[in-house]
């Protein structure tokens, strides 16, 4: 129990925060994408994302919630340390939130500014989470090189939650917003492509712990499926977009689900990387852990939810499949 | 400046502007909830139009709620490490279960709710609307229940300084609980009633509301009024659980320097910590062992009994008065306008007017009760268990500073927009707001 319990603990987290980073990460990048549409694509973009965000965010509070359940030492450390970019993500957070509905009630001349605070709150959240990730990624050490790992990731995230919106676009918009969408992510993949190439090669430069994981044989066989699985993904992204024809037939999803696996792909291998350490290099699942009787109380609780918010997030989806129509928060 | 207190008034900038906004959408769920039903059973369009033109408000509330909810789970970590450290053990399960059960139920729905209502049966979007209430209600539920185990813990032993969990059903429904939450919902009720009965007073002064708008206005003055004596009742059985459990807090409420018996109640004063005294007391002789041992001659303990240990008296005392003043008011003007209302009968300007200066009066009031719970547990965290200053963050009062500025700048200018969007709402004739006798077609918020 006292073994496996932590380490259920952060499966389920690494679920939450991966589940976090597709859902908001595609309704982040619409947000950062607005300001590129024209006045009346902005109402079917956010049209597009209404129904979702509150609910996609609340993955994020289940994440934190579980890093402060389980590993509560943890929490306290990499919330310490990560005040600043914490805190600048949650201003991003409130601003873009209340946008949503602001832009449109709160007047016909304050809607400017509200599409405004829509951008810069997704884009300054999107930013933040990339240097919080970055950050613990280095150990949370700081020095030179850390600041530029982290500097680095808080422009790879926004690069993919930029994909991920114009993947959702093209699932839920047609037309010229659709072209629009179309053009957004051939400008977005590659940037986003060479930051992941980058992250890929600087990662094992500022963690020694995690080169010694990768590049060892056979670890560096057995795991080459993570990296090449990532290229085809990508190859395929590539392809979809020389080929436009097939987003507009329908295809758009494909590029939508091939930047969901990059995700997955990524998600793998740095649980790979920095298991068993929650806060790395200092702080592992079992020293970390809350109390076995804390732990089992709580996962009666998830086995028996979880299932169940699945379930009702997977209705709400449905129930607002199909392109985005004329929905309004007048 | 000192940084525990800077990290104190940091979160409670946060807390405060967070709560200004479940108080309203718990209420406003369940009465958004009635309409829906009534709507639904058929009959009168005007239930139809009051859903569509209050669930707007309700998303913008949502939303605002939703936001400040979000920073405060990350700011138990930032500005409190240590409760997380040595209290985690309770807290985060109280926190998660509120996470599982309500969050993603409200969130949701939702979404369902605002524009689902051309994509699901009316029947479902009735449902839609009743498990976003639940929802609301189950979150204040389990935060609540966190918040009076901080009061009162029971369930639980010490494990070299780490709170352990003895009993989880001790732990939930610790002394406090019931007295708390009930004091909340219907705290909440009251805010949600007094805020549908000013903005519809407010629309028929300007002359835009719709034919349903002096129902609606109605609706809130009877709620208020059957719920604003229920919460003396419950306020009064809370005040003796709390003398119980913690008699600090009751000491500071009152101002009472000396234990005595016979302990008169202080109507206003200044309480003053450097003499131990009140300057320009107004007292009831006797009241205050009346009201809180129901006994004439009754003892109440004074904040000698608790040297250095108890909150900063004038805070709690003066937030107590004003809740109690703002709670008194509240009721009052129930009851006038519920009365002046009758049978259909048209309220007076002077009712409009009056309604209309209240519509925030429930936010006062709440606000003011929770000064009065919260730094009345002062300078604990966990009552007797573990003190603020033990569990504090050591970032730098710079640091600290900054970004409370930066918080206090964006919770005014929020306030402000949340306040003059509401104001923009009210200001649309019910035509264009799809009020018209056919329901909205277009799906909306």
């Amino acid at each position: 129990m006292a073994y496996w319990l932590p380490v259920i603990y952060m499966l389920i987290m690494g679920l939450a925060l991966l589940i976090y980073v597709v859902l908001d990460g595609y309704d982040l990048g619409v947000g950062m994408l607005m300001p590129l549409a024209e006045e009346a694509e902005k109402d079917v973009m956010v049209a597009s994302i209404g129904p979702f965000w509150d609910a996609n965010e609340t993955w994020i509070v289940l994440g934190v919630g579980v890093l402060l359940i389980a590993f509560p030492e943890a929490h306290g450390i990499i919330l310490t340390q990560l005040y600043l970019p914490v805190t600048l993500m949650l201003m991003g957070l409130i601003l873009r939130g209340v946008a949503f509905d602001l832009r449109v009630k709160a007047g016909d001349h304050r809607r400017q500014l509200w599409n405004r605070a829509f951008f810069v709150g997704s884009l300054v959240a999107a930013a933040a989470q990339g240097w919080m990730l970055g950050a613990w990624v280095t150990g949370l050490q700081g020095g030179p090189l850390g600041l530029a790992f982290s500097a680095l990731i808080a422009i790879t995230l926004p690069a993919l939650y930029l994909l991920l919106g114009a993947g959702w676009l093209m699932m839920k918009t047609e037309g010229a917003l659709l072209e629009r969408a179309i053009h957004w992510a051939r400008i977005a993949v590659w940037p986003m492509a060479l930051c992941l190439l980058l992250v890929s090669i600087a990662t094992p430069v500022v963690s020694p712990v995690i080169a010694g994981k990768w590049f060892t044989f056979p670890n560096i066989l057995l795991l080459a499926p993570i990296p090449l699985a990532s290229a085809i993904c990508l190859a395929v992204i590539a392809v979809l977009l020389r080929q436009p024809e097939l987003i507009r037939r329908g295809r758009g999803w494909l590029l939508f689900v091939a930047t969901v696996l990059i995700c997955v792909l990524a998600t793998l291998g740095l649980a790979y990387s920095v298991f068993p350490d929650v806060v790395i290099g200092r702080l592992d699942i079992w020293e970390a852990a809350a109390s076995v009787k804390s732990l089992q109380f709580v996962l009666v609780g998830v086995v028996i939810t979880l299932p169940v918010i699945l379930f009702y997030t997977v209705y709400v989806y449905r129930v607002f499949h199909g392109k985005a129509t004329e929905l309004s928060y007048e | 400046m000192d940084p525990v207190l800077l990290a104190r008034i940091q979160f409670a900038t946060n807390i405060s502007f967070h709560i200004l906004f479940p108080a309203i959408t718990i209420g406003l769920a369940w009465v958004l909830f009635y309409f829906r039903w009534r709507a639904w059973r058929g009959g009168e369009a005007l239930w139809d139009q009051a859903y569509t033109f209050w669930v707007k408000v309700f998303a913008l509330t949502f939303a605002m709620g939703v936001v400040s909810g979000i920073t405060m789970s990350f700011q138990f970590g930032t500005n409190w490490p240590g409760f997380m450290e040595r209290a985690g053990n309770v807290a985060g399960p109280l926190l998660g279960y509120e996470v599982l059960t309500a969050f993603f139920l409200e969130a949701s729905f939702l979404g369902i709710m605002l524009f689902g209502r051309n994509r699901v049966s009316p029947r479902m979007h009735l449902i839609a609307t009743l498990l976003v209430a639940v929802g609301t209600t189950l979150s204040a539920f389990w935060i609540l229940s966190l918040n009076s185990w901080m009061q009162t813990p029971t369930g639980y032993y010490l494990e070299d300084g780490v709170v352990m969990v003895e009993s989880w059903w001790a732990v939930i429904f610790n002394p406090s609980f019931p007295y708390r939450l009930v004091h909340m919902l219907l705290a909440s009720l009251l805010t949600c009633a007094f805020l549908i009965a000013g903005v519809s007073a407010w629309r028929l002064r300007r002359g835009v509301g719709g034919p349903g708008t002096r129902r609606v206005l109605r609706t809130g003055l009877l709620l208020a009024a059957v719920g604003a004596p229920l919460q003396v009742l419950v306020g009064d059985f809370h005040g003796l659980n709390t003398l119980e459990h913690q008699p600090a807090k009751v000491a500071a409420m009152e101002a009472i320097w000396e234990t005595q018996a016979g302990a008169p109640f202080t109507l206003v004063g200044w309480p003053d910590a450097s003499e131990r005294r009140n300057h320009f007391a107004l007292e009831i002789p006797y009241a205050a062992s009346l009201i809180l041992t129901h006994e004439l001659e009754g003892e109440v303990r004074g904040l000698n009994d608790f040297e250095g240990l108890h909150p900063p008296v004038p805070m709690v005392f003066w937030s107590f008065r004003v809740m109690l003043g703002v709670g008194v008011l509240m009721l009052l003007v129930a009851w006038w306008g519920s009365w002046q209302t009758r049978g259909g009968r048209a309220p007076s300007p002077a009712l409009l007017r009056a309604l209309s200066w209240m519509t925030f009066s429930g936010w006062v009031a709440v606000l003011a009760g929770w000064y009065v719970t919260e730094i009345g547990r002062q300078p604990w965290i966990v009552q007797d268990v573990l003190s603020v200053a033990e569990v504090a963050a050591d970032h730098a009062s710079a640091t600290l500073a900054g970004t409370l500025f930066g918080y206090v700048l964006l919770y005014a200018l929020l306030l402000a927009a949340y306040i003059g969007a509401l104001r923009q709402m009210s200001l649309k004739p019910a035509a264009s707001l799809g009020l018209s006798p056919q329901p909205a077609t277009v799906q909306e918020a």
